[in-house]
């Protein structure tokens, strides 16, 4: 089982991905789908060799939820940053985040939250996989935001992966 | 006209609008901010809100207008949301590159070069740490030499 689907829910993902985008169910579509959905993983299995456990279960229903809101909460105060705020009174700076996680897939997901909330642009990972280098637009104080970012994305990643 | 149809109308309205003003204002930070760091913080604006309102209202407009609804506006969000992050990090990735072989005097402090991380490590785009490469990629690391450069 393991060598035909080394990754059901990779194989689900792509065959329901496969469906939408023909955007009607047909035979040919499903059968030609779940080829597709079979062979993409046994092909890319090389690039997921230790496949964290993920819950996909309420936490991560949340944490995408609080994603979103977050989106939409920091696309507002970015904006009244570009609009209102002097090149010279805006403070960037980057931050090293001290990453608690382990797991590439979940440090991956971490990086790519911080970059989709506006404001915050994951740059680099360090050599020993152990801070996670951000640039961030505007901060006051870089501790405080990385005590933001750790409790509020992190925590939550690390009850998801486990 | 019915009242449904002008409620769908506002509510499309305002989306496109909405998205319209935040894809400007992305924009305008492009043009506006003052280093290249800061400036790819208005591109990952358009892509979520911006692009996203828009994406919103042609999923009102088709179904109000008796039109078959699509899925298509939920993966152009999953695909937008999967590759914006990766673009922005390439070019994070160019720039700190820059910084280390053309060292700009002039950039101010925060926009130059980031302080290295603890513990002798070294950003991953200035240095290779085999044992964090073994302990991502497992022994399938060593499967393609020419990778490793």
């Amino acid at each position: 089982m393991r060598r035909i689907l080394p990754h059901p829910g990779l194989t689900a993902m792509l065959l329901l991905i496969w469906l939408l985008m023909l955007n009607s169910f047909s035979m040919g579509g499903l059968v030609l789908g779940g080829i597709f959905a079979v062979l993409v993983p046994i092909y890319t299995a090389a690039f997921w060799p230790d496949r964290p456990g993920m819950r996909w279960r309420l936490p991560l229903l949340l944490f995408l939820l609080l994603v979103v809101r977050d989106i939409i909460v920091a696309n507002f105060h970015v904006a009244r940053l570009i609009l209102f705020r002097r090149n010279r009174d805006l403070r960037p700076s980057w931050l090293a985040i001290p990453l608690d996680l382990h797991s590439a897939e979940a440090i991956t997901l971490l990086a790519g939250t911080i970059s989709l909330t506006p404001g915050t642009v994951s740059a680099d990972i360090s050599t020993d996989g152990r801070h996670l280098l951000v640039h961030a637009l505007d901060v006051a104080d870089p501790a405080a935001e990385i005590a933001h970012i750790k409790a509020r994305y992190e925590r939550r990643l690390m009850e998801i992966f486990r | 006209m019915s009242g449904g149809m002008i409620i769908a109308d506002v509510v499309i309205s305002g989306l496109l609008l909405l998205g319209g003003a935040f894809a400007l204002i992305g924009s305008w930070g492009l043009a506006k901010l003052p280093s290249l760091m800061s400036r790819l913080h208005g591109p990952t604006k358009a892509t979520t809100l911006g692009v996203g309102s828009c994406l919103i209202a042609s999923m009102v407009y088709f179904p109000a207008y008796g039109h078959a609804w699509t899925a298509h506006e939920l993966l152009i969000t999953l695909f937008l949301f999967i590759t914006a992050p990766i673009s922005a990090n390439l070019i994070a990735k160019a720039y700190l590159h820059g910084c280390r072989t053309e060292p700009d005097e002039n950039a101010p402090a925060a926009e130059g070069m980031p302080v290295a991380p603890p513990h002798d490590a070294d950003w991953a785009t200035f240095g290779r740490d085999e044992e964090l490469e073994e302990m991502i990629l497992g022994e399938t690391g060593d499967a393609s030499p020419e990778r490793r450069s």
